[in-house]
């Protein structure tokens, strides 16, 4: 599933009655089954981007298209794995990955059926009947990953799913992640402000200005082949040349949004 | 850590009780004014003989439990309707917080005049008491639901209704059962002061009747069965409030 932003601006009204442009005239295009990450220094508005995307924000201006069609209300096409996993913690492990199918109207029986297999995918078979707080970080990922990802929709939306996670572990879930993506079709847009996830993951990078009126000052193609070896990959030539050139720009913004927010 | 915790409270309660005997025994507290704990036990053990404690017991427990459940029914339903209706909540506010802060002594008379010496009149008072603490818990519960959770629940194809029974009511349902104690407590409350300003059963009725005589072992006796009675339902309540809230813990 394609999805398109088209001219995308997006203002907010601060509380002090002033209009506080976050993303100002968005334009560029996630083709179908591909792995488009977006990154940018924080406070650039990357998640606004993603709440549009998943139509539970409306742009000020502009339209976001999934296929050919433009996205009027919630984003049906899309899942949306956001950065505190969202799991409902009166719902053990097994009922939470089932939700999705719940709500479709799915028998039971059926659901958790098809959510047991997905604990199996994930390695959670032996936490099926516990409750979200009594998961590690890296394991509520993987719930929350397979909540999402059980419901098959065409488009995954995710934003900074692995920030707050140790770097070990986070290697093993973008892994994890990459391996669910390739076996299937889905078109994946991965928000973060971590360039070396961004590269490692994507095959294309979208970096963002620092805010205010962020707008798109780079496009990048990453070519890495696949299957990639997360292990080795940031440390070979190629993937150095390509983190060199979009550092180069990033840089910029990061120093500017430093400067700004040190006021 | 657990076991010295019961160990220290048995000991506290013993070196309180020993003291006021002790202190009554050495002629320094007048037993007209203060009683003493070996003649409160022995009123409650005659009550307990003679069989009248029960019937007033009953009483003082059906009226606070009547009373914890149209106040909680009323709370959670009119809370759960003001969270989804801002406007109305607005509108509202004032006049909620304007009820609240009426003492409820001063009803008590009012119901007694409504609905007369029976027990409806106590019913209503521990309503009014009740109601309140569960109308705020479920109101902020609703209003506070985490908006992640509405959202994450909303991508995952939730329509409206099923968004309130998945997510704003069991978010509402953690604030309620948190309450529970405090509701219980109240409801005995109003059902007691109600008896005490007028009734013809009751532990309210029988510490007024004693007070009315300078009884004060009768008082204390009273206040002693209430306090027990109290502490064994909280712990009722505790036990209850782990076993709903078991995804917490």
């Amino acid at each position: 599933m394609r999805l398109t932003f088209d001219r995308v601006t997006r203002d907010f009204v601060t509380p002090g009655g002033r209009t506080y442009r976050a993303l100002d005239d968005i334009s560029f295009d996630v083709r179908s089954g591909a792995f488009t990450a977006i990154v940018g220094p924080s406070g650039c508005g990357k998640s606004t981007l993603l709440n549009i995307a998943a139509g539970l924000l409306p742009p000020t201006a502009g339209t976001v298209r999934v296929g050919d069609q433009p996205l009027q209300g919630l984003n049906r096409a899309a899942t949306y794995m956001f950065q505190q996993e969202g799991l409902l913690p009166w719902k053990t492990v097994a009922e939470n990955v089932a939700l999705g199918l719940v709500l479709a109207g799915t028998g039971r029986a059926e659901a958790h059926a098809r959510a047991r297999d997905w604990l199996a995918r994930v390695g959670l078979t032996a936490f099926a009947s516990h409750y979200p707080s009594q998961l590690s970080g890296g394991m509520r990922k993987r719930a929350a990953m397979a909540q999402n990802w059980i419901i098959d929709r065409g488009i995954v939306l995710m934003d900074e799913p692995f920030s707050a996670l140790d770097v070990h572990t986070r290697q093993r879930m973008e892994g994890e992640l990459l391996a669910l993506w390739e076996s299937s079709k889905k078109t994946v847009v991965f928000v973060t402000h971590d360039l070396e996830e961004a590269i490692a993951l994507a095959d294309h990078v979208v970096v963002l200005s620092a805010g205010p009126a962020s707008r798109i000052v780079d496009q990048h193609a990453v070519t890495l082949e696949r299957p990639r070896d997360l292990m080795e990959l940031r440390t070979a030539p190629a993937f150095v040349e390509v983190y060199r050139a979009i550092w180069a720009v990033l840089r910029d913004e990061v120093v500017r949004s430093q400067e700004a927010s040190r006021g | 850590m657990a076991r010295s915790v019961t160990f220290w409270r048995i000991v506290t309660g013993v070196a309180v009780l020993a003291l006021w005997q002790g202190l009554v025994s050495a002629n320094l507290l007048d037993p007209f004014f203060v009683s003493r704990p070996s003649a409160i036990a022995v009123r409650i053990a005659t009550w307990i003989q003679i069989g009248t404690l029960w019937g007033h017991l009953a009483t003082t427990l059906e009226e606070s439990l009547l009373g914890l459940l149209v106040g909680a029914a009323l709370g959670i339903s009119l809370g759960f309707a003001l969270a989804r209706a801002p406007f109305v909540a607005a509108v509202c506010d004032p006049y909620i917080k304007m009820l609240n802060a009426i003492p409820r002594v001063v009803l008590a008379p009012l119901f007694l005049l409504w609905l007369g010496l029976g027990i409806w009149s106590k019913v209503a008072l521990a309503v009014t008491l009740v109601f309140f603490v569960m109308f705020f818990s479920t109101y902020q519960g609703v209003r506070d639901a985490d908006p992640v959770l509405v959202d994450n629940v909303r991508m995952l194809g939730a329509t409206e209704r099923q968004l309130v029974r998945h997510v704003l009511v069991p978010s509402a349902l953690t604030w309620i059962f948190s309450s529970l104690q405090t509701s219980l407590g109240f409801a005995m409350v109003g059902a007691v002061v109600g008896e005490y300003l007028g009734a013809t059963r009751g532990l309210g009725y029988v510490i007024s009747q004693a007070e009315g005589t300078f009884d004060t072992t009768g008082v204390f006796a009273g206040m002693t069965v209430l306090a027990i009675v109290v502490v064994a339902a909280s712990a009722l309540v505790t036990r209850l409030e782990r076993w709903l809230l078991r995804w917490k813990y």
